[in-house]
């Protein structure tokens, strides 16, 4: 097992090491120039070539590509273009309310899709189940942002009962969890319900009900516990889904959180923050994979030795 | 003699009607999807929308009215009027165009490359193949739309780009998907005949290796539209789509969002349509799952 874990991370070193290479590289080649965005537009000719000078864009890219590194290796991220903040400091606070709002969001999916695929795969084929599986694939289906949208207007325009943004209370991560997990919630109630249905047709379970134990006993404590392998392992490859559908999740809901801030960034070009984004999204998303494959390594001892 | 003749042909007619075929064994497999096969009624009806559009239109869907701004849906405007007092029904009508076209177009780019490098790179192994999956994996390292939108960043917003951003991003799933049905193909005996027989790779790729890996190709590409429509609408409503005046759904959802207080239906019918239209993508791409490929 140890050996599995230490060959997926020297796997994953050299693909983040290659990540990191590509994004500062595209974001170089994004039009515009960074100088002038921060001289502004009435600047002269010599301001803005003296703060190309000390922004360092004058050096070759791969001098500049080193001095980044550099700076993150010691937790400098560079300096925001827009707001003259160090990007760490306009990330503190952001990172932990998006990552509060993907926890929240992942809770309320998981027990939600556990509950509607369990009780699909009792009733199976009967009302229950078309009503669970219609929810399910409608929340595959249904564009999280208008489902935001939607909300809004029921539990914040005409209820009054939740607030339509911020991040003040738990309050205000009702909506958004709810809109941003809502297609995950629908995969998890699918893999439930097919996975249970295998495990009830297992010989433990029919020996169990021989027994006389009671059919919820015999469904929540054995079938269910049996039936999770599946279910954990969509619910941490569906990660990346999260990460992309908070960027407009958080947009509909003015949540400060990461996603909101890497469109707020992009609108105004503002390349350290954006670089610093997408190099942090796509470690987050390489650092889940690894733990879902370990952790589905650890359930199912196969994968281990079969794959190379 | 006659007699003879004539149960002949009688046997030749019923041998004729039980023929085995496997388009019709698909076809009988289809019909007892009953929710799929509505659903793929509903995906003809909005390829037809799509391709007659404009000609279909109740109301231009560019004409501004500033006396009908922001009407509720009615028997005059079914669905409403929108802040410049457009008739909604005919913008989304339009949009079906625009929606399916960059949908279409950028998955079957995607599943043209893709299924490109999973053929030779499944077919051929070794280096190649290890360089190609690492390629995958770095592709992999971003969260689709999170890709999407950094391509989208660096090219600029609009439609052309957004094609371009959704290609990109659905290469590597195909190439993973066809690789995997590749490996598994030439192993078999029909392959080794072949080899056997002299036939050249290429060869063997076109005519053995890709029909078999048809129907998982099929399947994955209904699914995979269903994806493409919700980012297409996603990057629109962030802005990084199509651009502001056209009747893109995302964009007429984005816009909708100002008058959601007061006239939600701006924002509920556009909604509709990407929900309907994602939905019965993926009810047809399961119904598809279960008939030609359970594996995928």
């Amino acid at each position: 097992m140890l050996q599995y874990i230490f060959r997926r991370i020297l796997e994953m070193i050299p693909i983040l090491f290659i990540v990191s290479i590509l994004i500062f590289y595209f974001i170089h080649l994004i039009p515009g120039d960074p100088a002038r965005l921060v001289a502004g537009q009435d600047a002269t000719l010599e301001e803005v070539n003296r703060i190309r000078e000390n922004l360092g864009l004058n050096d070759p890219i791969w001098q500049q590509y080193l001095s980044y590194m550099q700076g993150i290796i010691q937790g400098d991220l560079g300096v925001s273009l827009k707001t003259g903040l160090p990007v760490t400091e306009m990330f503190a606070n952001r990172f932990m309310n998006s990552i509060y709002l993907t926890f929240a969001s992942i809770i309320w999916a998981l027990i939600f899709g556990i509950l509607i695929g369990t009780i699909s795969a009792v009733f199976k084929n009967k009302m229950p189940d078309y009503l669970g599986m219609v929810t399910a694939v409608s929340g595959i289906s249904v564009p999280n942002f208008w489902l935001g949208l939607i909300l809004i207007q029921i539990f914040s325009v005409q209820l009054g009962w939740l607030p339509t943004g911020g991040a003040e209370d738990w309050k205000s991560y009702v909506l958004p969890a709810v809109s941003l997990g809502a297609g995950i919630m629908a995969m998890i109630a699918r893999f439930t319900r097919s996975s249970l249905l295998e495990t009830l047709g297992a010989d433990f379970i029919r020996t169990g009900r021989a027994k006389g134990l009671k059919e919820f006993i015999l469904i929540s404590k054995h079938a269910l516990r049996n039936s999770m392998i599946p279910v954990v392992t969509i619910t941490g490859l569906q990660f990346g889904f999260l990460l992309g559908g908070s960027v407009v999740v958080e947009t509909v809901f003015s949540f400060p959180g990461m996603g909101r801030l890497l469109i707020d960034s992009i609108a105004f070009r503002d390349y350290p923050v954006i670089q610093a984004e997408l190099l942090l999204f796509s470690v987050e998303f390489i650092l889940v994979n690894l733990l879902v494959d370990i952790l589905y390594s650890y359930l199912n001892p196969k994968i281990r030795t079969s794959t190379a | 003699m006659e007699v003879v003749k004539e149960t002949e042909q009688n046997e030749i007619t019923v041998n004729r009607k039980n023929s085995y075929s496997p388009m019709k064994e698909l076809w009988e497999k289809w019909k007892r999807q009953k929710t799929a096969l509505w659903a793929s009624f509903f995906i003809i009806l909005l390829i037809l929308t799509a391709l007659l559009g404009p000609y279909i239109t109740p109301y231009d869907p560019y004409k501004a009215d500033y006396n009908a701004t922001l009407q509720t849906p009615s028997l005059i405007h079914w669905a409403g009027t929108d802040e410049f007092g457009r008739d909604i029904f005919s913008r989304i009508i339009v949009g079906t165009r625009i929606s399916l076209t960059v949908s279409f177009i950028s998955v079957g780019i995607g599943a043209l490359f893709g299924t490109l490098l999973g053929l030779i790179s499944g077919f051929f192994g070794g280096r190649l193949d290890r360089f190609v999956m690492r390629c995958c994996d770095i592709m992999f390292a971003f969260p689709d739309l999170i890709l999407a939108i950094a391509i989208v960043a660096i090219l600029g917003p609009g439609l052309s780009n957004v094609v371009i951003a959704i290609s990109i991003f659905s290469i590597p799933s195909f190439a993973r998907l066809i690789r995997g049905a590749t490996l598994e193909v030439k192993e078999l005996v029909f392959v080794e005949a072949a080899r056997s027989m002299g036939a050249s790779n290429g060869r063997i790729i076109r005519k053995h290796i890709f029909p078999d890996t048809i129907s998982s190709l099929i399947v994955f590409f209904t699914m995979r539209i269903g994806t493409a429509i919700l980012a297409v609408a996603s990057l629109s409503f962030l802005g990084l789509g199509a651009s502001p005046d056209t009747p893109d759904w995302g964009v007429m959802l984005s816009m909708g969002r100002d008058y959601l207080g007061t006239s939600s239906h701006v924002v509920i019918m556009p909604g509709i349509a990407i929900f309907l239209t994602v939905l019965a993508f993926n009810v047809v791409g399961d119904g598809l799952r279960d008939v030609l490929d359970p594996k995928v």
